[in-house]
Order: structure tokens, then C-alpha cells, then sequence
């Protein structure tokens, strides 16, 4: 299966220079990004063996003595490439906050407890349709220091891996109704309003297990067309 | 062919923020084990082992502290993992040419690796060695993506990708290369700004 990668695509993703979030004007190119056609190199991209992952990766509250303080939820999804179909053996890793909005990272200062009970990383490997799911809590927004009075709305970051390196996807996972998003640059950096919504999770009745944890469904496209149809 | 109307729009890129460090890139300092290190070498490789290292400087010229790097290459023999193809057989066969590390207090990276060979290019011209860059960081809303050459290597001279690069910046793109307790050591910077600004592609 061979796979192309238009260009035009990438009109969803943000603008590097988006001088609302106030890191990216001297993190940005200035000079104009040099086009080119995709060779071998960019065609091609890392496999992954079966140790990537281990079981358990995916329950983020279960890596310690005790079971996270929080709210605790169901993340699940399909990664799909541009044509719909499902992108299966895709690593997903993701990292959050805790339920107060603290990350362990050590450079995290803002004044909220950390969790002994919560590392706040997992990783899983997406099925043969393409569907992974975590089991975590849900984050906590926190403030930042952007601008006055800055939050981030509740989110998970993302990472993936797709059929090439040209579709390698670092993003975020957002809830759904949040009150904070007409104030984040981050969220707001998608200028088109179609492909921000397409950061929103839904709320998953369906897939809620009664008792014990609410379920939000995350469904992720990445770059990668089909060269030739496979219809049969 | 399926029309464009059956298209789904990607996902959008979001920054990784500063705090990825324990989920990407623990490095022992968090309860949470690496998936991809800087260490690309195993116990088949065959090829000339090296070092790769460099910094990675904001428009200031102030070192990016909490950047991430991600490299991909083919290996001494310029076949990439994965690739279609024939499996890879003898040496080289569990090399993955995939690496992944987090820039220290200094804005340092390492990677430790063997030189790729020469892999295809379009129209079957063949490409100088290479590795593909991808830099990730707080304030940035996508990944960049550079180039390492060796500079090394009479083919650069001839390859079609450094050919689209204005002469005058193509040296961005080009890793100096010492020695160091016996081995190569190549070093290349990353300069998001400035005169030396260096070249990034729009693949």
C-alpha cells in the first residue's frame, strides 16, 4: 500500500506564528520553508516492535500503589487516515496534568498538589480498526503565564505516529463545553473553526461503563491518502 | 479515484508544551519508561559509528531548554526500516533509524548512531546522506522539519534536495564533523531565527 500527502491538508494545523501565544515569535521561522517533493525519507517512517508498548500502558491508574484522586474517565478513538480508513498498529502516547491541574513535570510551579498516585503518561497501540483506549482522570486546567488571568482549558496531549514521518502528529485533546476555549491561543491558533472542533472530544454515553467511569470518544486523522483505490 | 468530497480533514497540530519531558522523553528522571532514546545503535549495526551533537537557539540567540528532537535515517546501506521492499537480512536488520531526545539546560542534544548511506531520490537520482530532523517545542504550534548532512560527503554536491536550498543558507544544513575519542563527532546547531536561521521544509 503506497500512500501520498497533499500539502493542502496542512492548511488545518496553525500557523507557526500565531503572536497571541507569546512563545512563537521567536520560535518561528522567519525565512520562507524551503518546498520540496517527498522522497523515500519522508515517505518512510519508524516501526515500532511489540515492547513499545506493555500491558498496562494504557491505565494511567494503575501505575502506582493507590488509585489517583480525580475523576475517572474512558478515552477512546480510531485513528484514521484522510480517507476514512482506519490506521492500525499506530502508536499513541499521551501525557496530561492531574486532576488539580499539576503536571509532575518539575518545571510545573503552579501551586496545586501533585498526586503520589498519578504519573500522568500512557502509551497504546491502535488495533487492526484502528481504535486505542486509555482509562485515566480527567485533567484539571491550570494557569499559565501568557497573559493576565491565563488558563488553559482541560486538556491531554497527544502524540502519534502514522504511515510516514510526514504524518507524525503531536496535538491536544480537548472536552467538550468548555468555558475556557474563546480565551486560549493555543485552541484559538486553528484559525478554521471546522478543524479546531476536530480537537474536541465528544461525550460517549455508549461507551461509559455504568458505575464506574464516564467514556469520551477522540477520533484522530492524520496525513496519508491512498495512492490507488482498494476498492473491492 | 475517490473524489476530494470524501476527504476527512486532519487533526490540527497543537505545541507539545513544556511539559512533556516525563511523557516523551523520561530518561530516568520520571516513573515512566522511554519509548524511543537518543541510543539508535544495537547490537547488529555495521557501519561507521557516530556522535551527533548540537544546540538549539530561539530567535534571541537564547538556548531552547525544553525542546524535543526526532531523527529518522536510513541505515549504513540506505535502507530504511519498514520500508517496502526486501527484508533486511544480516547486519543492520534490528537497526530501527529512528531516535528521539530532549534538549538539557543548555540546550544541548546528543544522539549516538551509525552514518546512513545514500538512499533514492526522485527520478531515481540518488540522495546525498542524510538524516530528517523533526524539532518540537513550547511555543511551537508544529513541528519543523531540517536536514543533517555530512559535510563529509562529495555527494552533497549533486543532491536534489540540497539543490533547492539557496547557496548562501545551505551550509545550515550541513554537519561539521571532528573527531573525538576516536570516533566522528558531527555537530550541528539549530537556529530558529537570525542571519544563520536555519533552513526548514515544507514537506
Amino acid at each position: 500500500m503506497t500512500f501520498f500527502y497533499p500539502t493542502a491538508s496542512l492548511d488545518a494545523f496553525p500557523p507557526r506564528l500565531s503572536p497571541g501565544y507569546r512563545s512563537t515569535p521567536k520560535r518561528s521561522p522567519t525565512k520562507p520553508l524551503i518546498l520540496m517533493r517527498h522522497t523515500l525519507t519522508e515517505l518512510t517512517g519508524p516501526v515500532y516492535g511489540q515492547e513499545a508498548v506493555q500491558p498496562g500502558d494504557e491505565d494511567l491508574t494503575r501505575q502506582h500503589v493507590g488509585e489517583p484522586l480525580g475523576e475517572r474517565i474512558i478515552v477512546h478513538g480510531r485513528v484514521l487516515d484522510e480517507d476514512g480508513r482506519p490506521v492500525p498498529d499506530a502508536l499513541v502516547e499521551i501525557w496530561q496534568a492531574n486532576a488539580c491541574g499539576r503536571y509532575i513535570h518539575v518545571v510545573d510551579r503552579h501551586p496545586a498538589p501533585l498526586d503520589p498516585n498519578f504519573t500522568g503518561a500512557g502509551r497504546a497501540k491502535t488495533d487492526a480498526e484502528g481504535h486505542y483506549r486509555f482509562v485515566t482522570i480527567r485533567p484539571g486546567a491550570y494557569p499559565w503565564g501568557n497573559h493576565p488571568n491565563a488558563w488553559r482549558p482541560a486538556h491531554i496531549h497527544f502524540s502519534l505516529f502514522g504511515h510516514s514521518f510526514v504524518s507524525r502528529l503531536v496535538t491536544q485533546m480537548y472536552f467538550p463545553g468548555d468555558p475556557l476555549f474563546p480565551f486560549d491561543p493555543i485552541f484559538n491558533s486553528v484559525t478554521d473553526e471546522a478543524a479546531r472542533n476536530r480537537m474536541i472530544a465528544a461525550f460517549d454515553l455508549d461507551h461509559t461503563v455504568p458505575e464506574w467511569a464516564l467514556a469520551y470518544r477522540f477520533d484522530i486523522v492524520l496525513r496519508g491518502r491512498r495512492q490507488t483505490p482498494m476498492e473491492s | 479515484m475517490t473524489s476530494a468530497e470524501t476527504t476527512l480533514g486532519i487533526t490540527p497540530s497543537q505545541t507539545v508544551g513544556p511539559f512533556f519531558a516525563y511523557g516523551l522523553t523520561p530518561n530516568g528522571q520520571y516513573p515512566w519508561k522511554d519509548t524511543f532514546g537518543n541510543d539508535l545503535t544495537g547490537p547488529d549495526i555495521a557501519g561507521e559509528r557516530i556522535r551527533i551533537e548540537g544546540r538549539v537557539f530561539d530567535g534571541d540567540g537564547v538556548p531552547m531548554t525544553d525542546a524535543m528532537l526526532e531523527i529518522w535515517q536510513a541505515d549504513a546501506q540506505g535502507r530504511y526500516a519498514g520500508a517496502a521492499g526486501e527484508p533486511r537480512r544480516h547486519t543492520n536488520a534490528q537497526f530501527q533509524g529512528f531516535g528521539r531526545a530532549g534538549t538539557d539546560a543548555e540546550g544541548r542534544f546528543v544522539f549516538e548512531t551509525i552514518k546512513p548511506g545514500p538512499v533514492p531520490g526522485p527520478d531515481g537520482r540518488p540522495q546525498a546522506p542524510h538524516i530528517l530532523v523533526a524539532l518540537f517545542a513550547r511555543g511551537m504550534l508544529r513541528q519543523s522539519y531540517t536536514r543533517l548532512y555530512f559535510a563529509d560527503e562529495p555527494a552533497n554536491a549533486d543532491d536534489p534536495v540540497l539543490a533547492l536550498v539557496p547557496e548562501e543558507r545551505r551550509a545550515t544544513l550541513i554537519a561539521s564533523r571532528t573527531e573525538r575519542d576516536g570516533r566522528a563527532l558531527y555537530t550541528f546547531d539549530i537556529r530558529m531565527q537570525g542571519e544563520a536561521e536555519t533552513v526548514f521544509f515544507e514537506i
